[in-house]
């Protein structure tokens, strides 16, 4: 049997990102995905942890998709981790429910790749942007895979974003085969 | 020109009625008395003014048939179940009780037993038409006592079978030539196919109410003319009462079972809407007929023996009636309506009368006198309910709050004041938190409902100063008011703030200018009482219409902001101006304030056409499909 992939999207105005649309259709026509949207599910914040953690805990990829925000994520993203990934757990003592399973981050900006370098408008590197996420991940004993990013989403053509997207499958079918 | 008598009997029924009804009811008599005083104004002993009310009787006694129908309709089979003990127990304890006393009483005047029996069991019917009409009416028909006496009725009603069948072996004298029958056509036959009528008459309206009203009904509507329906929903009434005359059932009762089994149908608020009229009318002139029959005559030539018999009746009837009332755990009060709500003669005696003299039980001379007195029972029936009512509310008040101290004796932090449906949702969810709440109610059957669920209540005005003391203002640090008369409301503010001082104020504002005038009175804050509802229901719309459950809840969100800023804006405007130029205010600044929250709804939602399924959104759900296709391909 395939590994199976959850995705936690989130996106406030997802109606109207070409990138995440795109990237979001091909993910869900894949069998082994879950695409869990969490600003639909929640939309007044109140997330159900019970829910979440049985969600995880099902799944042996953990997929991240949403915009780079403030060189974050939207605002539910964070209320997720804080409330989810519970001390005893997620992490902290005998908190191993995650452990072994991937970590990716699957991200779209609205500048270039190049923009996000020492010399460039954004000043730090993805990878370094991205440290937050990377450490969370490594808290609670997950393995950090390397991050999907989309760069220039917006001003994308059609070819790209049809590019992007065969990368994205991909990258998840990568995970699941090992 | 027997076209110019029936347009003239006309006349004079609804001269009458429109002349008497709204003067009895503005003095608080209520319509029943109206009725029947017009009746016996109009009547053949005052103005003499209408033929033999007899044959008016006749047609009248169709607004009973469609009065049970509707109230079977208003019955679903599990009300029924739920009430199957008020009504074998209580009813039928009535029944046997109340004919024992009167047969009892009848030996003991020197009736033969037979006679005496006949009339205990005649005498212990009491009036559906009356006591329903007047309990809808007083807006007791829905509380426990009105149930109770709902559930008597109609044992007493479903009583009318055997005794119609028990009255002939009772004959006492032999009788001349012709055999006058309520019994139907079927008379003729013997006994048991008789009952196998019966049986196959109702088996046949259960089975066609079941099977074949539906299709009909449809069919009906289909020709889309509202007064076919009507049309076919009287036909429906007439042909059941048509049907149980046949085979020797009371229309009356056989209506009902038609009712019953249309119950759970969904035509049954549309058959409700389009007779209820001629419910009310033909119960208008059954009313007038039974005032029209009272045969002052004989009351002017034996007033004593008449009116000692009519208190005679009243006083045996209400006494048993209490007594099985209580025997049935009511509480006091409720018994003493009940029991002089049901003291009355019913209009089956009449039939039953008439019956018994034709099958040679009762004589004319002995059953003549009775029928007065149970006319005149029936026309002081209004009184006695006022009577009962009275000593309902205040037995009840007499029992009840003393019991206040003795239940919340703590020192609570909220008080909630008023414990309907909105008031149980707050103090629930404040009790959840692990608050102690007092709360106050004043309507007596809901307390005993919560207390029957197990919830603290105490019974008591909230607006009373003492009572408020009692369930511990002084020391509580919040009021909540949640009851659902707006004037008590403001009534209640005014005196808990002078009183206590330090006592923060909620409130429940039942509409926008409530809300003003308890804005005016400086609550600590208010809450529309539906706005809330209606709000979560616009953000499900925007759902339904496929906006994302962010959007809509954010949607939810920004209104609320909008209509609260509006409602301070407005406020302010209300306190200053007159009420014409506060109608202008207001309409200019909506205006304004809707541009603003339109704006605001765009740029979070989109325009409300063209977003979704615009050009440019089907190009890209195509190129979206497209590449679907492919990675799944790949």
């Amino acid at each position: 049997m395939l590994d199976t992939i959850l995705i936690l999207f989130a996106h406030p105005s997802y109606a109207r990102s070409r990138a995440n649309r795109a990237l979001r259709t091909v993910a869900e026509s894949m069998e082994q995905v879950t695409l869990h949207d969490l600003y639909e599910a929640y939309p007044n914040f109140l997330i159900d942890v019970e829910a979440e953690q049985d969600l995880l805990v099902t799944h042996d990829h953990i997929v991240m998709m949403h915009p780079f925000f403030w060189y974050s994520a939207p605002s539910l993203v964070k209320e997720w981790l804080d409330v989810v990934l519970d001390y005893g757990w997620a992490y902290g003592e005998g908190g191993k429910a995650l452990a072994g399973k991937t970590w990716t981050q699957a991200i779209t900006t609205g500048g270039p790749a190049t923009s996000y370098c020492s010399d460039g408008r954004n000043r730090f590197s993805m990878d370094e942007l991205l440290r937050p996420f990377q450490a969370t991940a490594l808290l609670c004993h997950c393995v950090w895979q390397p991050p999907f990013v989309f760069h220039a989403s917006r001003q994308a053509s059609e070819q790209t974003l049809e590019e992007a997207a065969t990368r994205f499958c991909d990258r998840l079918k990568g995970l699941t085969h090992g | 020109m027997a076209d110019a008598h029936v347009l003239q009997s006309a006349f004079v029924y609804l001269t009458a009625t429109v002349v008497s009804v709204p003067i009895a009811k503005r003095i608080g008599l209520g319509s029943v008395l109206g009725y029947l005083i017009a009746g016996a104004v109009i009547g053949p002993y005052v103005l003499n003014l209408v033929g033999d009310p007899e044959n008016m009787m006749h047609t009248a006694e169709f607004g009973v048939v469609i009065m049970l129908f509707l109230i079977g309709l208003e019955l679903q089979p599990s009300l029924l179940w739920r009430l199957r003990i008020a009504i074998l127990g209580m009813g039928g304890l009535q029944v046997v009780a109340t004919a024992t006393a009167i047969t009892g009483l009848g030996i003991a005047i020197g009736l033969k037993w037979q006679v005496a029996f006949a009339i205990g069991l005649t005498l212990s019917l009491s009036s559906t038409a009356i006591v329903l009409q007047s309990l809808r009416e007083k807006g007791i028909a829905g509380t426990q006592a009105g149930r109770a006496s709902f559930s008597v009725l109609l044992f007493q009603d479903i009583a009318i079978i055997p005794m119609l069948a028990l009255f002939p072996l009772l004959a006492t004298f032999a009788l001349d030539g012709n055999q006058v029958g309520a019994k139907g056509a079927l008379a003729a036959y013997p006994n048991w196919v008789q009952g196998l009528a019966v049986v196959l008459a109702v088996g046949a309206i259960v089975v066609a109410g079941r099977l074949l009203l539906r299709p009909m009904f449809r069919w009906v509507a289909t020709s889309g003319m509202h007064e076919i329906l009507t049309a076919f929903a009287l036909l429906l009434v007439v042909g059941v009462a048509l049907l149980m005359q046949l085979v020797g059932i009371s229309p009356a009762l056989g209506a009902f079972v038609a009712g019953v089994v249309l119950a759970d149908s969904e035509f049954r608020h549309q058959i409700e809407s389009d007779i209820d009229p001629f419910r009310g009318l033909l119960l208008g002139l059954f009313f007038i007929s039974v005032g029209a029959g009272i045969n002052f005559a004989l009351l002017l030539a034996k007033p004593l023996l008449i009116l000692g018999l009519v208190a005679a009746l009243i006083v045996v009837k209400a006494m048993v009636m209490f007594g099985v009332a209580r025997i049935f755990r009511h509480k006091f009060g409720d018994a003493a309506l009940i029991g002089l709500g049901l003291a009355q003669g019913g209009e089956f005696a009449f039939v039953l009368f008439a019956f018994a003299q034709g099958v040679g039980v009762i004589p004319a001379s002995v059953s003549a006198p009775l029928i007065l007195v149970v006319a005149l029972s029936m026309a002081l029936t209004p009184l006695l309910l006022i009577a009962g009512d009275w000593a309902m509310t205040h037995v009840e008040a007499g029992t009840h709050e003393p019991r206040v101290p003795e239940i919340e004796e703590g020192h609570p932090d909220i008080i909630v004041a008023g414990y309907g449906r909105f008031g149980q949702i707050v103090g629930r969810m404040l009790s959840a938190y692990g608050y102690k709440i007092s709360v106050l109610e004043h309507d007596a059957d809901q307390v005993d409902v919560l207390r029957g669920f197990g919830r603290k209540v105490n019974f008591g005005d909230a607006t009373r100063l003492d009572l408020l003391r009692l369930a511990g203002a002084h020391d509580a640090k919040l009021l909540i008011i949640a009851i659902d008369q707006d004037e008590k409301a403001l009534e209640l503010v005014e005196t808990a703030r002078q009183a206590f001082p330090n006592l923060k104020i909620l409130a429940r504002a039942i509409d926008r200018r409530h809300a003003f005038q308890l804005m005016a009175k400086k609550v600590d804050g208010l809450e529309r009482e539906t706005f809330a509802a209606a709000v979560r229901l616009g953000v499900k719309s925007l759902m339904m219409m496929g906006k994302s459950a962010f959007a809509a809840e954010r949607a939810g969100q920004i209104f609320t902001r909008y209509d609260e800023r509006v409602l301070k804006l407005m406020f302010e405007d209300w306190q200053r101006v007159e009420f014409a130029d506060y109608q202008r205010i207001v309409r200019d600044r909506t205006a304004l304030e809707e541009e603003l929250l339109k704006r605001d709804m765009v740029a979070l939602l989109g325009k409300s056409d063209g977003d979704e399924w615009g050009e440019e959104t089907l190009e890209r759900e195509a190129f979206e499909r497209a590449l679907a296709a492919k990675a799944k391909s790949d």
